[in-house]
C-alpha cells in the first residue's frame, strides 16, 4: 500500500520553512497536504488565503493559487475569491492572533452567513511572529510578552464559538494526533457547501513554550497529547474534570445550504422582479 | 525492512521524530543531532515521516 503524502502541493524547492526548529506548523502542512490529495483538490482549482503572521507564511509553500491578504482580513478574502468565482475551491489558513482575535468579528460573520470556504486554524495561544503577546485563546495565567506576571483574561473555546455562530462544520484536533486532524481536514474539504472550520491546537516552543517553561517541542506535544479529552467522552464527564483539557472532535456537522446557493437564489428573485 | 533517509539540509534538530517513534530507532541530542541509530528496528509505520515539522524524512520499504 503507498500512502497518500500529498506532495504535489508542496514547493519542496522552498523548503526549509521559515519556521523555528519545533514548530508545529510544518505538522499541519503535512496534514492538509494529505487532505487535500485524499479529497481530490486540485492544483489549478484551489486558493489558499493567509493574513499574517508565522501561519500566515504557510500560501508561500503551497503550489495551489495563493493569496497573501492583510492581517485579520483573510475571510473577507476568501469569502470575496469564492463569490466572485463559486467553482473554487477555497481555504484560509489562519492563526489564533490572526483569525480570532483581530480578525475575530469575520470569523464570527463568516461563520454565520455560512460562507463557502475552509478554514484551518493553527492555535498556539499567542501571537508568535510578533514575538509572542497574548491572544484570543492565551489561557488565564499564562506569562506572555504582554503579560509577564500572568494573563488576567480568560480565553475562549474558538470552535464552541464558531458553532455558535452557525458554521455548517466545526472540529478540533491536535498536532499530536496528525492522523486524526487530518481526517477532520479531509471532511472539511470534502462537503461542498457552508462555512468549514477545522481547529488545530499547535506548539509555539519559541515563545509561548519558553515564557511558560513548557519544555521543548517534543516535550510539548507530548502535553497537548495527554491534555486532550475525545468529545464523546467529554459529554460524559463533570465540568471540573474537563477544566484546561483540549476537547477534541466533531463539534458541528450539520447539512447548511451555504451562502453561495442562497445568494444566487436570492438573485433569481430579483432578476424577476427587475424584469417586471 | 526499511531504510531511513534523512535530509540533514532539512533537519532543524527538534526531536520530535525520535520522541515519537514507538520502536526508538532514533537516537538524538541537540549536539551530536539526529542519526537512525537503530534502523533495523523499524517497521515503517512512517510516524517519523508524518511528525516531523520540515518534510526531512523519508523512510523507503524494502521487500522481504
Ligand atoms: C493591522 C496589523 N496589526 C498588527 C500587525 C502585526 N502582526 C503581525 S503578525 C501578528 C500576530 C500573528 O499571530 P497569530 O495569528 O496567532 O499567528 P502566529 O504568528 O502565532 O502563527 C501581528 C499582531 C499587522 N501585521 N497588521
Ligand atoms: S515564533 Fe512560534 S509560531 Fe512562529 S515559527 Fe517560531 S515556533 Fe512557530
Amino acid at each position: 500500500m503507498t500512502r497518500k503524502t500529498g506532495e504535489m502541493f508542496l514547493k519542496r524547492e522552498l523548503l526549509p520553512f521559515f519556521w523555528c526548529s519545533g514548530c508545529g506548523n510544518g505538522i499541519i502542512m503535512g496534514c492538509i497536504f494529505r487532505a487535500m490529495e485524499e479529497s481530490g483538490l486540485s492544483r489549478e482549482n484551489t486558493v489558499v488565503v493567509t493574513g499574517i503572521g508565522c501561519w500566515g507564511k504557510a500560501d508561500d509553500y503551497f503550489t495551489t493559487h495563493a493569496f497573501h491578504g492583510t492581517h485579520g482580513r483573510a475571510l473577507a478574502v476568501a469569502t470575496g475569491i469564492k463569490s466572485a468565482n463559486p467553482s473554487l475551491d477555497v481555504i484560509a489558513l489562519v492563526g489564533d492572533g490572526d483569525g480570532a482575535t483581530i480578525g475575530g468579528n469575520h470569523l464570527i460573520h463568516a461563520a454565520r452567513r455560512n460562507a463557502d470556504i475552509t478554514v484551518i486554524m493553527s492555535n498556539n495561544n499567542n501571537y508568535g511572529m510578533t514575538g509572542g503577546q497574548y491572544s484570543g485563546t492565551t489561557p488565564f495565567g499564562a506569562i506572555t510578552s504582554t503579560s509577564r506576571y500572568g494573563h488576567a483574561e480568560d480565553e475562549f473555546d474558538v470552535s464552541e464559538l464558531v458553532k455558535t455562530a452557525g458554521a455548517g462544520y466545526v472540529a478540533k484536533g491536535t498536532i499530536a494526533n496528525p492522523l486524526q486532524l487530518q481526517k477532520f481536514i479531509e471532511k472539511a474539504f470534502q462537503k461542498r457547501n457552508g462555512f468549514r472550520f477545522v481547529e488545530a491546537m499547535n506548539i509555539c516552543p519559541t515563545y509561548y513554550g519558553k515564557n511558560n517553561k513548557t519544555g521543548n517541542a517534543p516535550e510539548m506535544i507530548e502535553k497537548l497529547r495527554k491534555n486532550t479529552v475525545e468529545i464523546k467522552t467529554a459529554r460524559a464527564a463533570e465540568p471540573h474534570e474537563l477544566k484546561g483539557k483540549i476537547i477534541v472532535g466533531e463539534y458541528a456537522d450539520k447539512e447548511v445550504d451555504g451562502f453561495i446557493k442562497r445568494y444566487k437564489e436570492i438573485q433569481k428573485k430579483a432578476s424577476v422582479v427587475s424584469r417586471k | 525492512m526499511a531504510k531511513i533517509a534523512v535530509d540533514y539540509k532539512l533537519c532543524k534538530k527538534c526531536g520530535i521524530c525520535a520522541a515519537f517513534c514507538p520502536r526508538k530507532v532514533y537516537s538524538f541530542n541537540a549536539l551530536d543531532g539526529l542519526k537512525a541509530a537503530r534502523e533495523k528496528e523499524c517497521v515503517a509505520c512512517e510516524k517519523c515521516v508524518i511528525m516531523c515539522p520540515d518534510f526531512a524524512i523519508r523512510v523507503i520499504r524494502e521487500k522481504g
